[in-house]
């Protein structure tokens, strides 16, 4: 285990010395002390690598993640993992705004809640929270997935491309051509691989799904009011 | 229906300068249509821009350069603030960003080998970075942007600069929009969204909001390029002086700034032509901004939005711009409203020099489109040759104004070089309407 404290040593030397990390590299264990709500914590990683962060975080944690798995244990500020492309992001406290915005790939876990538009523009990522999401989340989403084992807020999933979204508890309302789909058997698939991976105990079959109404895909002047 | 009695005298017909023919024109297409025009391009209306500056010469009071004969530098460092590898340009003219997917594959080749052979920059767009472009582009500085269609870290990591884009002078606080017909395979692919859909890029970024949070996200995009390269802050020119301060606050290596002159590949016309600043009146704003800031020449401006001669890059340095970035001057160097394709445009109903319809992917000179035949028409070597021409011919143009005006680097071009031909590019351009020593504004006047 290879300890770096950032209130010591700064956040450029951290970064540097965790994206100097190689695929083959033998230092696969990094804790990160006093991260104190720094902003780019753990950014622009790419080796396989484990790093927990003892602490909470600001802006932008995991921002761009690739291959590497970080664990915060604590809450983490805007845009935690944006952008990932592959890889494994665990926050085990709460998350604000952002959460995962334009992700391609890996997974993010929210042990808490996370705030609003979550999964914002994403483009490949799975997302897991626990708790609750808020107001805008999965706005604009492409691809990927996103699993909320709580409640979901306001205008949930607007303006919906491909993905798909899980919500287990309340949707307070939907989106613009966001509508409840049919949970079929390859869904329920997808979603217990995502509950196994993120080590959440639920039911896939207490979720209900979310998609693309796809009446938006082409401009029409006679959906003027919903745009 | 009887015939007028040809004795009695009649009032002429006369156009209204308020319903002219091409607003009755617009009213009837919207109404048989029910949507607004799309268009690509810039704005077209007439707006105070660099005709309207005059270069005074030399005089008594200031003797020459010799033309061929005596030096004048034209090079320029781009991101001397922070970054640890800055880019060096042997000329002050960039190619502004554009995107593969609104152009075709060979136009973006094109812009590359045609700027790298000039010893310029090019940019790419919304979509990402192709390997095409990457590979014939000596400096390529890559855009950041609100959909963040294709972005990754690794070609963030190959990129020479990066250029967070806020705004662009088309269209300031909207967002893009790439129609379906120009959904290809590969231009789905890049941006993760089913072929033939329309693609929306957003009007503002998805996880940042406001210059506090902006100046998060500049430390986030260097933390991962290790402080290599510079960043840019791009905007559309509204508010310049305030946009200029704040991007410096931000931690900006270079502020870009955008007039409604400049293009885009589609967006709304009434966007176009009603939203943003001209680009003659946003260059004095901004360069104050960076003087009050103490910042002028350490963060670098770059200009956009117009720009077609040796002359207007002459003038916008002269008011205090680093650099100055072209793009529909640049596609009409690679061959686009080409006149040889005048009957093809014809059946489009429209003309040469007119053709804006870029979204709908059929352009006939195969430069705004992915139409793979249409695309075929472009040969990148020899459209690359025609854009360095063109880069080369206004570079020796804004050295013969400066060596005119007796100045060995285009950027020892000022203000008092200049002077106005009308009242509203005095107020602007904050120089002298011509034979007078007064501007609009100045105290006295």
């Amino acid at each position: 285990m290879q300890t770096f404290d950032v209130a010591e040593n700064g956040l450029r030397e951290l970064n540097q010395t965790l994206q100097a990390q190689s695929v083959d590299t033998n230092q696969t264990n990094w804790e990160v002390k006093n991260p104190k709500g720094s902003h780019a914590i753990a950014v622009g990683l790419d080796a396989p690598i484990e790093v927990t962060v003892k602490g909470s975080t600001g802006y932008y944690c995991a921002g761009m993640n690739q291959q590497a798995t970080v664990r915060v244990e604590g809450s983490v500020g805007p845009g935690v993992a944006e952008n990932m492309m592959s890889g494994t992001v665990v926050v085990e406290g709460d998350a604000s705004q952002y959460a995962g915005a334009t992700g391609h790939g890996g997974l993010l876990v929210i042990k808490g809640n996370a705030s609003s538009r979550c999964g914002i523009s994403m483009k490949g990522i799975d997302i897991v929270v626990q708790g609750n999401i808020g107001h805008m989340c999965a706005f604009m989403a492409q691809a990927g997935n996103l699993v909320v084992c709580g409640d979901a807020g306001d205008a949930l999933g607007d303006s919906l491309y491909e993905a798909r979204l899980f919500v287990r508890g309340s949707v307070k309302s939907l989106g613009a051509d966001c509508v409840e789909k049919e949970m079929r058997p390859e869904h329920i698939e997808i979603l217990k691989d995502l509950l196994d991976r993120a080590e959440i105990d639920a039911k896939p079959e207490d979720f209900k799904r979310y998609g693309s109404a796809r009446n938006l895909y082409n401009f029409d002047v006679d959906n003027s009011a919903a745009y | 229906m009887k015939d007028m009695d040809s004795r009695i005298p009649r009032t002429m017909p006369i156009q209204s300068a308020t319903f002219t023919n091409e607003i009755n024109a617009e009213i009837r297409r919207a109404a048989a249509t029910g949507i607004y025009d799309i268009r690509g391009g810039g704005a077209k209306r007439r707006v105070p821009h660099f005709d309207d500056l005059l270069f005074l010469g030399a005089s008594v009071s200031r003797y020459p350069l010799e033309g061929y004969r005596e030096r004048c530098d034209t090079s320029v460092t781009l991101g001397t603030r922070f970054a640890k590898n800055p880019i060096k340009l042997d000329i002050p003219i960039t190619i502004a960003g554009m995107s593969f997917g609104a152009l075709s594959g060979p136009a973006k080749e094109a812009l590359g080998r045609g700027a790298s052979a000039a010893g310029t920059s090019t940019t790419t767009g919304d979509g990402g970075m192709t390997p095409e472009e990457r590979g014939h582009s000596t400096k390529l500085v890559y855009q950041y942007l609100p959909s963040r269609y294709g972005m990754n870290p690794n070609d963030l990591r190959k990129a020479d600069a990066i250029e967070i884009v806020v705004g662009q002078g088309a269209k300031p606080g909207g967002g893009g929009m790439l129609l379906g017909q120009k959904i290809s395979d590969r231009v789905a692919d890049m941006r993760t969204l089913p072929k033939g859909i329309d693609q929306r890029s957003a009007c503002r970024h998805p996880d940042w909001t406001g210059p506090d949070d902006l100046e998060i996200k500049i430390l986030e995009l260097r933390e991962i390029t290790n402080w290599q390269v510079p960043i840019y802050v791009k905007v559309g020119a509204t508010r310049p002086y305030y946009d200029t301060a704040l991007a410096v606050k931000a931690g900006a290596d270079v502020v870009v700034m955008d007039g409604m002159q400049g293009g885009t590949a589609a967006t709304q016309d009434v966007f176009i032509e009603h939203v943003g600043l001209p680009t003659l009146s946003c260059i004095r704003p901004a360069v104050q901004a960076l003087q009050d800031l103490g910042v002028h020449r350490e963060v670098q401006l770059v200009i956009s939005g117009g720009i077609r001669t040796g002359a207007d890059v002459a003038k916008a340095l002269a008011l205090g711009a680093d650099a100055v970035a072209i793009g529909t001057a640049a596609l009409i160097a690679l061959g686009d409203n080409d006149p040889k394709w005048e009957s093809e445009y014809q059946k489009l109903g429209t003309t040469t020099g007119a053709y804006d319809d870029w979204h709908e992917g059929q352009d006939p000179a195969g430069i705004t489109t992915q139409d793979p035949d249409l695309a075929a028409r472009v040969d990148p070597v020899d459209a690359g040759r025609r854009l360095r021409n063109y880069l080369k011919v206004m570079t020796l143009e804004a050295q013969t104004i400066a060596r005119a005006c007796g100045h060995n680097h285009l950027h020892n071009l000022e203000p008092e070089d200049l002077c106005a031909l009308t009242m509203e590019a005095a107020a602007m351009a904050k120089v002298p309407l011509a034979g007078t020593d007064w501007y609009p504004g100045k105290a006295g006047f």
